[in-house]
């Protein structure tokens, strides 16, 4: 029985990565040749390194080869074990390299989603500075930006990306595979401080739940993982309440419009009218559930007006936040959703009135000679802390306001 | 070889390159040399055409009338940059005269020259003193050539030649327009490729000059930036370059979302820290990077209301759009790295000026317009923890760019080095640089995507940083969490013992040398 696996890319223009070829054998000892661009400066170490994963795998015979364009640590020890894994799926390894300091830091159901970068869950290199760009999520992808022969191997580097790359304030999101696939993915990828599990193509709330119940077998009931159906065909759109609802772990239900335009015998316009329904359905099930509804990606990143446009229509339409493809989008995205002058003024006002009432014991909020509703005051708060993430008021602002 | 000494910045330097003695480096402004400026040989117009046609019939019969010899030593200039085909075909022709052991003096080599492999290899050619990267970098750092290298800025290529250092015996000077009295510019003619001021130096202090074209024009040839009675002859060829080729990797603006963030970063820093202000000055030249800060700088500068007294180049489209759209008084520019900026300096010369080293760079100069400049943005290969930058080598220790005017502009009020934190895996920021070419007391700020640190030297910028949107971070943070996430610090590459290359510092002393790469 052969038992040979690989992981990772070769060529002459990868960068950041690497590409590993292990053979296991019964005798022999360890065969490691490495062949890195780096190696005048990294050679020893790369070694080394893979020797350690070898030996945490309990390999004792094996031929081992790496052609390295520059993968960091993380990327190396990842493509080391997909590749002894994908010779021999029963190996499996003790520890881990020890986490970045910070990495456990926790998410909130409430938190903006206003910009959700997609990163490809096989490329390192763009996800080895993606915490810079300062998105309010970031999404290590294992569906449609991985092809299916490095599903596997992606796994493990989306693993150790989760536990080695400072993902600065972003929150922490995996989009797994659709159906038994990304159950599998969810093996891998827990727990490792995954903040929220995008579940793409979904169609029914059962779908929903037999992802819950698998983080539940993980990591317990009060698991904290939180969940984004993603809502892409006709059927789901139809149950999209449902799915909402299918859990208390969903917090948000994000819209995909290429499955659905085939889905329903039609074609993605520019305009976007044959998509109109789903997204007004998509933004009144997500409310109607208390989640927050999320608009598809703008995928053409040279057309930065169309972005801007795109994001002041799903504003509009009732979306909180859109998907990016590009760093460069994302302070387009936060400044199209940022709230006007006139809109932080007003909301300001309210939250003042609101706290004033607050201090005097009145259940009742007023400004001037008008009645406050509370959820006009819930969302005037709203807009004051986005307000504030967006730079357009200081954090501080209460006690300026009181000064003044 | 000499023996090796410890110069003042702990680099050990050679005291002898190619039988000359040579001054190890003292300390930045420590070192002054006395006496008077080299000069040129005493000539007669009566040995000239009084008719002023100096043109003769081919390149080599230019060389035999000016006198070949063995040793000597060759300058040609980098104007075209990777388009330069006369010093190709100089040393070519000398070859076929049999010339043997010369010095080639280039005030910069390009992937272009890689041909003059076969000269070093043939013993045409003894040594190079000017920058060498690609094959000749290679060849030159594994030890292959016989003579010591010698790298210099472009000021250093100046004061080298006024204090005698670097004696040119043979200029050859490619000029897109001239007259048959050896009148020159670059400015115009189907192949204008700019300014020919890094051939100044070269037409006042060779012993012979010849300008070589491919548009020989009646007299009087305007503006003469080369002048003609310092020219001994003139030749017309089919082609001396190709201007297309000045336009390189590196004058195009980043399109990678890091290096955007580093330029994006740097331009919120010099607004914020008060640097730009009306009539304040900067330099950006070419540099994915550095081009990128200038484009998004102009935004502040437009949001701001601020407009810039003058801008140094070498000159862009970027840079040009900037003077005509009002963001500037004046481009200062002592190289075109694109045919707008050519069109520029021709066309809007009142406004677009025509600089040299002279006026910029040279440390023999009563002051330079360098140190006028309220900020500059530069790249590097290599920083330290002490701020101290390599720009010639890289961490495998073999040489890779030459100096350029690198050197030269860190005098600026503020010299902000603009560098990813790491490349592929190699971390930029090192306990020590390879080899060190710019001493960190001379380097404000190094910034990356990771943020901007300041040297603590420059309290009055910490202060001025205080409410900076950026980050700014110690060099200390930035390094660790890179040598964490990189798994560095990296193995120091083991080196030979034999000195390669000296690297000159602008006075002319020996800021350190370069070793054979054993990889190589």
């Amino acid at each position: 029985m052969t038992r040979q696996g690989q992981a990772g890319r070769q060529g002459a223009d990868v960068r950041s990565d690497c590409h590993v070829a292990c053979e296991l054998r019964d005798q022999g000892g360890i065969d490691l040749a490495v062949e890195s661009k780096v190696a005048t400066m990294f050679g020893k170490k790369i070694r080394e390194q893979v020797h350690g994963v070898l030996a945490e795998m309990k390999v004792e015979h094996a031929t081992v080869r790496v052609q390295d364009g520059g993968a960091l640590p993380f990327t190396l020890d990842a493509r080391v074990e997909a590749a002894v894994r994908a010779a021999d799926p029963s190996l499996t390894r003790g520890t881990l390299p020890d986490p970045i300091p910070g990495w456990d830091g926790k998410t909130r159901r409430d938190r903006f989603r206003r910009s959700r970068l997609y990163l490809p869950g096989n490329e390192p290199k763009f996800m080895i500075n993606a915490g810079l760009y300062g998105a309010d999520a970031l999404i290590l992808d294992l569906e449609d930006s991985v092809a299916p022969m490095h599903k596997f191997a992606a796994r493990y580097l989306v693993r150790n990306a989760l536990r080695a790359l400072d993902f600065g304030g972003a929150e922490r999101m995996v989009r797994i595979n659709q159906g038994s696939l990304g159950l599998e993915d969810l093996d891998v990828i827990l727990p490792h401080n995954v903040h929220l599990v995008l579940i793409p193509k979904v169609e029914s709330a059962d779908h929903v739940r037999e992802v819950d119940e698998r983080v539940v077998r993980h990591l317990g009931k009060d698991h904290g993982v939180l969940l984004m159906p993603i809502i892409e065909s006709a059927k789901g759109g139809w149950f999209a309440y449902d799915i909402a609802m299918a859990a208390p772990s969903v917090i948000a239900l994000a819209i995909g419009l290429e499955d659905y335009t085939a889905d329903i015998g039609t074609q993605r316009t520019k305009e976007g009218k044959e998509s109109l329904w789903l997204r007004q359905q998509v933004v009144n099930a997500a409310r109607a559930a208390g989640v927050q509804p999320i608009d598809t990606v703008f995928s053409d990143v040279a057309d930065a007006e169309g972005l801007r446009a795109s994001v002041i229509e799903a504003k509009e339409l009732g979306f909180d936040g859109k998907g990016c493809i590009h760093p460069r989008q994302i302070p387009i995205i936060h400044e199209a959703f940022a709230p006007t002058g006139q809109e932080i003024d007003k909301a300001v006002k309210i939250v003042c009135a609101f706290d004033k009432a607050q201090e005097q014991g009145l259940a009742a909020v007023s400004l001037g000679s008008k009645m406050i509703d509370p959820p006009v005051v819930k969302r005037a708060l709203h807009t004051v802390q986005l307000a504030v993430a967006c730079h357009l008021l200081p954090a501080d602002w209460k006690s300026q306001e009181v000064s003044s | 070889m000499s023996a090796l000494v410890e110069n003042a910045a702990g680099r050990l330097v050679p005291t002898e390159i190619n039988g000359r003695p040579a001054v190890p480096f003292q300390g930045v402004d420590k070192y002054r040399p006395t006496g008077r400026k080299a000069g040129p040989p005493i000539r007669s117009c009566a040995d000239y055409p009084a008719d002023g046609n100096k043109v003769v019939g081919s390149l080599r019969e230019a060389l035999e009338k000016c006198g070949v010899k063995d040793g000597m030593t060759v300058g040609t200039h980098h104007h075209f940059r990777n388009g330069d085909f006369v010093a190709n075909a100089v040393i070519d022709t000398l070859a076929d005269m049999g010339v043997r052991d010369m010095v080639w003096a280039p005030s910069a080599s390009f992937p272009c020259h890689a041909p003059m492999v076969r000269h070093l290899d043939s013993g045409v050619m003894h040594h190079i003193e000017g920058s060498m990267n690609g094959p000749l970098g290679e060849y030159c750092s594994a030890g292959k050539m016989r003579g010591l290298g010698v790298l210099r800025s472009h000021g250093g290529r100046f004061q080298a030649i006024q204090d005698g250092e670097l004696h040119i015996d043979l200029a050859v000077i490619a000029a897109p327009s001239a007259d048959p009295f050896g009148n020159a510019n670059g400015v115009s003619g189907a192949n204008a490729c700019g300014p020919l001021g890094f051939a100044l130096a070269d037409s006042l202090y060779a012993d012979h000059v010849i300008v070589v074209t491919d548009n020989l024009v009646p007299f009087p040839c305007v503006p003469w930036q080369i002048q003609g009675q310092n020219v001994d002859f003139v030749v017309v060829q089919d082609r001396i370059g190709d201007p297309n080729q000045i336009v390189s990797g590196t004058t195009q603006v980043t399109r990678s979302p890091d290096r955007q963030l580093i330029a994006d970063q740097i331009a919120r820093f010099v607004a914020e820290t008060g640097i730009m202000r009306d009539g304040f000055s900067f330099q950006a030249g070419a540099g994915g990077i550095t081009l990128a800060f200038a484009l998004y700088l102009k935004e502040l500068m437009r949001k701001a209301g601020v407009k810039a007294r003058f801008i140094r180049g070498g000159s862009t489209k970027y840079l040009v759009d900037m003077l005509q759209e009002g963001f500037t008084d004046y481009i200062l520019d002592g190289q075109t790295f694109d045919l707008d900026g050519v069109r520029s300096m021709r066309e809007d010369p009142k406004r677009h000026l025509d600089t040299s080293p002279f006026t910029s760079y040279n440390f023999h100069g009563k002051g330079n317009f360098a140190s006028l400049l309220d900020c500059v943005v530069l790249g590097a290969t290599e920083v330290d923890r002490a701020f101290n930058a390599n720009v010639v080598t890289h961490s495998d220790g073999a040489l890779l760019h030459g100096i350029g005017g690198w050197q030269n502009c860190l005098t600026s009020k503020c010299t902000i080095l603009a560098v990813p934190s790491f490349r592929d895996r190699i971390p930029v920021i090192l306990d020590r640089v390879t080899t060190l070419c710019g001493p960190g007391e001379l380097i404000d700020v190094v910034a990356t995507e990771r943020g901007i640190a300041i040297n603590p030297r420059r309290q009055d910028l910490l202060e001025a940083a205080k409410n900076c949107t950026v980050p700014i971070r110690t060099i200390d943070e930035i390094a660790d969490e890179v040598n964490r996430l990189t798994g560095g610090p990296p193995e120091t590459p083991v080196l030979g013992d034999k000195v390669v290359a000296a690297i000159k510092w602008v006075d002319g002393t020996v800021i350190d040398s370069v070793r054979q790469s054993r990889g190589l």
